[in-house]
């Protein structure tokens, strides 16, 4: 083990600065020695418990992630994987926080550090200043997908303006707002919803958050209240609108004494030019209640009897609102919402639960976002100091995401061993994360990795630009159920509409081309580098490590096939590369 | 280890052949294929498919095939004749005229009335379980038909959702996964840019590195992408691609089946069920009908659906496919016999009808009754897993199958649901 990840360290060295890849300047001589030296000794691994020596760059909080998770292999008699190598493990981090791979300039700088400290130190990096636009832009399209779907505000008649939340949450990122304000600013936002406008009475700038409730709000703001306490609480009350929930504690008064805190919610419509809306105003207005008496303002639901019973403000621990009233004056009660659900206890295990699945492929409970004690988590005091910690971090997201990524289960190979071959919750087995779980890339992730594999990011061209191609191809993928609930389904799940994409589309054919001035071009017609460098290149760039002697073998009888065109040659091989299911998945 | 992505028994001049568009006489291996189709053309007649016919959102079947005219909350339609001995609707009056064709169960009575589980449960027969994810209809019938699929030589996918996304094949694995594709026909990203001979070399080299990263032991999803590899260049290569294609279709036919998506996609089911796909399913969404419910179906939803499907159990009907190909139409649950203050209608699972037809299952007769304001089932009540047990036993699938899911549990087919007996007698 240490001598392989040693021998990858040694090799990325001496292959891409002794031929002097020109694509950053080389570090001095001594420097390339020693941390090639660092390689070879630096990562003592004990292979049989798994235990990594560099404790002293991993925060306290990872090393209980280890104990937790060590202890429950124990308990259920498995054994984890090896650790991944550290390359494999650098596309991993890339992937799961900026949402691409890593270049190979950005490979090599990590494999060019002391090993002991390289992955403490590439997280301080994506975590950093110098990656906050990308870190920004990717949990920012992770955010709107969980928020309003890769669907919503894409229809010509809604409501949501897709990029107002999106730039609103872009900053949010961009700032590292801590978890509850954003959570808080999500659920008592109002204002106009699209960048550009004012408020025509106060003259406020726009605010995107809105764009989370407005179009939630049709029929009493039903999906609003199962949205909001799903994605924030991880608690499903959806079903309980019409009747007590078959499996959960969840009754049906709950359902309605929650959507009692949205009644005095309003999407105004303003109009522009003929009937077209121009944007949406998200307001609070005095709510008179189903009886016309708004100091005590009530609403009804229908039992399945055919009974009504009414219903007040009650947050989900049964706290009510001791003021009933409508008067917006007198009581906000979204802002009451917000307040309440940010000091609830289940907000930060909702949002870990999410995090984890997020890092480790599965999260503690599935789905993620319906806990409860009818859906008991795999690892409940790891959950509950993880939250813990969390809100004392102030809710400082990247923290938690300092923690899992530097935690052991997160480092593991994917690769299983007999000791845990059971530990695969594909087969329906409750994860206990002895190994790394594989999973297909997502679609956004797909399209970032295949423009930096390719060195396809032009400078040139703008956020808006990108997004907006981007978007385009990405819709090909999407279907909405056109339900209340806007509910979605993609073909981008590994099914033959993405393998056709993979082998004929359009972006793979950019990506594999070889006209003048692309990627292979360049590479085939660097002079500096010879054959096995280049396809020593086109693996570093897509798989993140070397070739086996064997792939450079099967390398040389397509180059032989092609008769020495090189670009041809390469042409091939990047294509089936990018086909694999090795790039396609994060693993 | 030099596993091939070909499909089964496809020679590599085979494969050659079919990219190149070759002569099928020149090629032995093209031949042998034609014989073994010549042989299919009687089992053609024969074989078994399913037509789903998917309801997105979930049709108020009170206004469409269970009316309650007397009734305070029955709505504003009338029921009419049909040439079965039950009346539906009136906006419905091409299909009343094929309703000796099907049967309307009127007493399903299910418990999911969430559309995302409602749409698991009546496609799987399960509600949902964190712990597993049992197969739909079009897994479960095209993996039990696989003798079949194999021996009329197909080469696209078994299990086709036009138009929709349908549930995903569960524990039987991505080759039953559905093959999603629109109405239009148009499968996006089928043309190859290369010739034969290159793609064949790329292939090769694509299959050693799949077999690497598997041989590593890291999971299903590697194994799947290799199978899913194989069937995509299996379907690339395939002129049966042309069963998608409805424009090869005269204009009455399709006229008659209305120029609607939806129309489009019961002409293209019809084509899908001749080539011998076993199983096809066509979504027409919009359902959802909380707000507007009579206006939307009177003028959007009914003219769109009746069209479509009396002229897909007609066509069925006259070129002898019917007898053979099981027809069901459903959505995740009916509506509320409730009409709300948006003049809607919300969820409701407790009392609802579908409608099920062909594949020997008796038509024009509706089974179960409920009362009289449409909020009870009076007669026995039937659940989803009853529906797949009928549908199974029509297509001659044995009710006595026991899947093993990946971990190792039993599972019987159809949740172990009854059969609907009055369907045949």
């Amino acid at each position: 083990m240490q001598t392989t990840q040693g021998m990858f360290a040694l090799l990325a060295v001496r292959q891409y600065f002794g031929h002097g890849s020109s694509r950053r300047a080389a570090p001095s001589r001594a420097a390339v020695v020693l941390a090639a030296i660092a390689g070879l000794l630096g990562v003592p691994i004990d292979s049989a418990s798994g235990q990594s020596s560099n404790s002293a760059n991993v925060p306290p909080q990872s090393a209980r992630i280890d104990e937790h998770v060590q202890r429950h292999w124990q308990a259920l008699g498995i054994g984890p994987s090896r650790p991944a190598e550290d390359g494999e493990w650098c596309r991993r981090v890339f992937l799961d926080v900026l949402g691409r791979i890593p270049t190979v300039d950005e490979l090599e700088q990590f494999l060019g550090e002391p090993a002991a400290s390289r992955k403490a130190r590439l997280v301080d990096r994506l975590l950093g200043e110098s990656y906050v636009e990308a870190y920004a832009g990717n949990w920012t399209e992770l955010w709107t997908n969980i928020l309003i779907g890769r669907t919503g505000g894409t229809e010509r008649r809604s409501l949501v303006d897709r990029d107002g939340l999106k730039q609103a949450l872009r900053r949010a990122f961009q700032r590292n707002m801590p978890y509850d304000r954003m959570v808080y600013e999500l659920v008592s936002a109002t204002g106009v919803n699209k960048p550009g406008k004012r408020d025509p009475k106060t003259g406020a700038r726009y605010n995107g958050f809105v764009n989370f409730m407005v179009g939630n709000l049709e029929e009493n703001a039903v999906q609003a209240t199962a949205k909001t306490s799903q994605v924030f609480l991880g608690i499903q009350v959806q079903c309980t609108q019409c009747h007590n929930h078959p499996f959960n504690n969840w009754k049906q008064n709950q359902f309605w004494e929650l959507n009692a805190f949205f009644r005095q919610t309003r999407a105004l419509r303003r109009f522009g030019q003929g009937r077209n809306i121009d944007y949406v105003e998200l307001t609070n207005q005095d709510f008179a209640g189903e009886t016309n008496e708004p100091t005590e303002a009530v609403l009804f639901y229908e039992l399945r009897n055919g009974l009504s019973k009414a219903a007040y403000p009650v947050f989900v621990d049964g706290s009510p609102l001791e003021n009933r009233s409508g008067f917006v004056e007198e009581v906000d009660r979204r802002t009451e919402l917000a307040q309440r659900i940010v000091e609830h206890e289940t907000m930060p295990k909702a949002m870990v639960n999410r995090m984890w699945a997020h890092f480790l492929g599965y999260g503690f409970t599935k789905p993620i976002d319906d806990m409860g004690p009818h859906n008991p988590p795999t690892h409940p005091e790891l959950l509950d100091e993880l939250a813990a910690e969390f809100k004392t971090r102030s809710y400082n997201v990247k923290d938690l995401i300092r923690w899992i990524v530097l935690s052991k289960p997160y480092g593991l190979s994917s690769k299983s061993t007999t000791r845990n071959a059971r530990d695969d919750p594909s087969l329906g087995e409750k994860p206990a994360f002895s190994r790394f779980y594989l999973r297909q890339m997502r679609a956004e992730e797909l399209y970032e990795s295949l423009l930096v594999a390719t060195e396809a990011l032009n400078a040139s061209t703008s956020y808006e630009q990108r997004e907006r191609t981007k978007r385009e191809w990405l819709s090909q993928f999407v279907t909405a159920f056109g339900t209340d609930d806007n509910e979605e389904t993609t073909t981008f799940n590994g099914t033959i509409p993405q393998t056709l994409m993979m082998m004929n589309g359009e972006l793979i054919s950019e990506a594999t081309s070889v006209d003048k001035g692309s990627f292979l071009y360049r590479l085939a017609n660097d002079a500096k580098m010879k054959n096995p460098a280049k396809i020593r290149r086109l693996y570093l760039a897509a798989f993140s490590r070397q070739p086996t002697t064997k792939e450079i073998m099967l390398a040389n009888d397509v180059l032989r096939a092609r008769k020495g065109e090189t670009a041809a040659a390469l042409q091939d091989l990047w294509w089936a590369m990018l086909n694999s299911n090795e790039f396609i998945l994060n693993h | 280890m030099n596993r091939s992505l070909l499909p089964n028994g496809m020679t590599r001049r085979h494969f050659l052949s079919h990219l190149a568009g070759a002569s099928a006489m020149a090629m032995p291996a093209m031949a042998f294929a034609n014989t073994l189709r010549a042989n299919a053309e009687d089992l053609k007649k024969r074989h078994k498919s399913a037509i789903m016919l998917w309801m997105g959102g979930g049709p108020a079947t009170i206004d469409l095939f269970d009316l309650k005219p007397g009734a305070a909350t029955g709505g504003p339609f009338r029921p009419i004749a049909t040439s079965g001995n039950e009346q539906i609707c009136e906006h419905l009056p091409l299909l009343a005229k094929q309703m000796h064709h099907l049967a309307i169960v009127r007493s399903m009575s299910t418990r999911e009335a969430d559309h995302n589980r409602g749409r698991y449960y009546m496609h799987t027969g399960y509600v949902p379980n964190p712990n597993i994810e049992h197969p739909s209809y079009g897994a479960v019938v095209s993996h039990m038909l696989d003798e079949q699929s194999r021996e009329l030589g197909l080469e696209i996918p078994p299990f086709v959702a036009v138009g929709g996304g349908s549930v995903g094949p569960g524990f039987l694995g991505m080759t039953y996964a559905p093959f999603v594709v629109n109405s239009n026909g148009n499968v996006r990203n089928l043309k190859m840019g290369i010739d034969a001979e290159r793609l064949n070399e790329r292939m090769n080299v694509l299959a050693s590195l799949e077999r690497n990263f598997i041989d590593d032991k890291r999971g299903q999803s590697a194994e799947d992408h290799e199978k899913i590899l194989a069937e995509t260049v299996a379907l690339m290569t395939s002129k049966q691609m042309d069963a998608f294609k409805t424009d090869k279709e005269n204009s009455a036919t399709r006229e008659k089946y209305g120029r609607s998506n939806f129309g489009r996609g019961c002409l293209m089911a019809r084509r899908l069920v001749e080539q011998g796909v076993p199983f096809v399913e066509v979504d027409l969404g919009g359902w959802d009908t909380h707000r507007d419910n009579f206006n939307a179906l009177q003028n959007n939803k009914l003219p769109e659906l009746d069209k479509a499907m009396s002229a897909l159990v007609a066509d069925l009907d006259e070129r002898g496919l019917l007898e053979d190909t099981a027809i069901i139409w459903m959505g995740e649950f009916g509506r509320t016999p409730r009409i709300n203050g948006n003049t809607g209608r919300d969820h409701w699972a407790r009392s609802w009808s579908l409608v099920l037809g062909g594949a020997g299952m008796n038509g024009g007769i509706a089974v179960g009754r409920t009362s009289a304001d449409g909020t009870e089932v009076e007669t026995e009540p039937y659940t989803s897993q009853d529906v797949m047990a009928t549908v199974c036993k029509a297509l001659g699938i044995s009710l006595e199958t026991t899947f093993t899911s990946r971990n190792g549990r039993p599972m019987k087919i159809a949740n172990g649901g009854k059969v609907i007996g009055e369907l045949f007698s």
